[in-house]
């Protein structure tokens, strides 16, 4: 070690780094032990909620009360597809900011990421009209288009950022054996920068997933996502903690197992280009 | 077959002049080196001639037929870049065979050239590797096969050989030579090292600022430069470059020596000077000496590797005034 680094030393930041991942994770642990618990238990004080008796009610209640397997449905729908999009549109975007910038790409790029510092609520009456207008409300095509355009600024940059790091002589040896450009994206560009595509896919799968402001203004019943589906729970009066616990459990499930298994990806994708 | 001319071909970039109006003329067959100083516009030309960069004005004719217009592949042009450039998710087959693929040539003929590549280039037994487990020097061969494959009408080096160590470079170099002498093809090479100029080229362009300077063979611009650049460029040791009195004696501006030109004495001769710092080869000895009189700048002087000199000594040197060079104002050859 270049460094010396006290056995005392190392305790305290290791303590210290325990204390603050459990703080960040507490809530998500709530979230589900409120969900095994019954409405009057929910309530009780933290201590009290731990001893109580275990139950399933919930989740039966919440199975009877709404489809969950459509929001689910609807979800993976809304987030595959709206990614999908997204870097069919993206990939060709990246690849000529990266490979044959221009004077003002850099401002184009800018640009673009400034459109998600907007508040969204800023366009909704706009966009809600236009919906209206085209019949698009409640309708699953409209939401995938409505993400696509919201996570694309952050899909082309990262694009962007990973392309960057291929060099480019590789696609002139590619150019000089006869690639067309539709060959030198798809043999050349795309397999080489699949470490950084496969993680600009998982991010924008869940980025898409968890947006709960468009989903749920854009929607009503039939498009409903599973952010729709945690919303129904919550109510301003009577017991609702624990169904909206269960709720929030089978919704943010499938996303967790998915980040689980792919976080070394995610995580290798997003330090790309950070480190040579 | 692979002969290529330039015709008042210009390139800027915005407002920059890279490449002034330039005429060249590239016989089929040819090994042409293309040499000078980094910045010079060598790449530049090269990447004009590909294709991989748009004239700004002038033509391109590659065998007859107007080229300026067409895209790299439609050149019939190979080219082996510095980095290499393979791609490095395919295996060197998959590499070799990508041009093949492109230009869908039938799978018995593209197996067929790829295993004649492969023993022409000693690739044989590493055909499924990926390019990231080979040396630099096969990473080189894979490139160079990646290009014959294509039967090109002229191969295309951008500085090929500089990223590998000096032992390797030799090597690669007569592999080049070798692979030139049997295919018989053009090639046009771009490099900053005058020794692979010399050793490779049957015609030499050297350029400067994105003039041409003088073309030739080797041995024309090693006895005949156009002018100061040129004698300073090629050669190595570098020409000794001498105005002042030596010059006007000689009725110059500037009087050039080659460093081998120059007979040493311990004992007599016409200029005088301090050995400052000896290299020894073993065949030969450069010595760089001070304080002679003629000028600031120390002169080379090659010397029989036996003879025993060492910082400090006092020699006599003599030049052989038939073999001196002399240049005018301009620095244009007299």
């Amino acid at each position: 070690m270049a460094r010396a680094v006290t056995n005392r030393r190392k305790a305290i930041v290791t303590v210290a780094a325990w204390l603050i991942a459990i703080a960040i994770f507490f809530p998500i642990f709530w979230i589900v032990v409120l969900s095994f618990k019954t409405e009057g238990n929910a309530i009780k004080d933290p201590l009290e909620v731990l001893t109580s008796a275990w139950t399933f009610d919930s989740y039966a209640t919440v199975q009877e009360r709404s489809n969950y397997f459509r929001h689910f449905w609807n979800s993976v729908i809304l987030s595959v597809g709206s990614t999908v999009l997204g870097l069919i549109i993206a990939v060709p975007a990246a690849w000529a900011m990266a490979f044959v910038p221009g004077k003002r790409t850099k401002d184009v790029l800018m640009w673009m990421l400034s459109t998600k510092m907007l508040p969204p609520v800023g366009v909704l009456v706009p966009i809600y009209l236009i919906f209206r207008d085209l019949g698009l409300l409640d309708s699953r095509i409209g939401l995938v288009i409505v993400l696509t355009l919201i996570n694309l600024p952050i899909i082309v940059w990262m694009l962007y950022t990973y392309f960057r790091e291929i060099p480019g002589e590789i696609l002139e040896a590619a150019r000089m054996d006869g690639a067309t450009l539709r060959d030198e994206i798809i043999h050349v560009l795309t397999p080489m920068a699949v470490p950084g595509i496969a993680s600009t896919l998982l991010l924008n799968i869940i980025l898409a997933w968890n947006e709960a402001f468009w989903t749920l203004n854009l929607t009503a019943a039939k498009a409903a996502p599973l952010t729709a589906f945690i919303a129904s729970y919550s109510s301003p009066e009577g017991l609702f903690y624990a169904k909206l616990s269960a709720a929030s459990t089978m919704a943010i499930a499938p996303i967790l197992i998915m980040g689980w298994f792919s976080q070394k990806q995610l995580v290798r994708g997003l330090t790309f280009g950070a480190v040579k | 077959m692979g002969r290529i001319q330039l015709e008042k071909v210009t390139k800027s970039f915005g407002e920059v002049n890279v490449i002034p109006p330039l005429d060249l003329e590239i016989n089929d067959g040819e090994f042409v080196v293309f040499v000078g100083p980094s910045g010079c516009g060598k790449s530049t030309l090269l990447r004009l001639i590909a294709g991989l960069e748009d004239v700004t004005s002038g033509k391109i004719e590659i065998d007859g037929t107007n080229a300026t217009e067409l895209a790299p592949a439609q050149r019939g042009l190979a080219m082996v870049f510095q980095s290499y450039a393979l791609y490095p998710h395919m295996s060197v087959r998959k590499n070799i065979a990508f041009p093949m693929k492109m230009a869908k040539v039938p799978q018995d003929e593209q197996k067929r050239r790829i295993d004649a590549a492969a023993k022409a280039l000693n690739l044989t037994d590493y055909l499924d590797r990926r390019p990231g487990q080979l040396s630099g020097g096969q990473r080189q061969r894979v490139a160079i096969g990646r290009a014959i494959v294509r039967e090109p009408q002229a191969f295309l080096f951008d500085e090929p050989l500089s990223n590998l160590d000096a032992a390797l470079r030799v090597g690669m170099r007569l592999e080049i030579m070798e692979l030139h002498e049997r295919l018989a093809t053009t090639m046009i090479y771009v490099t900053h090292d005058q020794v692979e100029a010399m050793t490779m080229a049957d015609k030499i362009v050297v350029l400067r600022a994105g003039h041409i300077e003088q073309v030739g063979s080797p041995l024309e611009l090693y006895h005949n430069p156009r002018n100061e650049f040129v004698a300073g460029f090629i050669g190595s040791p570098k020409m000794n470059l001498l105005k002042g009195d030596t010059a006007r004696q000689h009725g110059a501006a500037t009087v050039g020596v080659r460093p081998e030109h120059i007979a040493v004495s311990t004992t007599e001769g016409l200029w005088q000077g301090k050995v400052n710092v000896a290299e020894h080869l073993g065949s030969d000895t450069f010595l760089h000496v001070n304080d002679h009189g003629l000028g600031s700048e120390p002169l080379t002087v090659r010397v029989d590797g036996e003879l025993p000199v060492k910082h400090g000594d006092t020699i006599f040197m003599t030049p052989d005034t038939s073999k001196m060079h002399r240049f005018d104002d301009e620095g244009l050859r007299l």
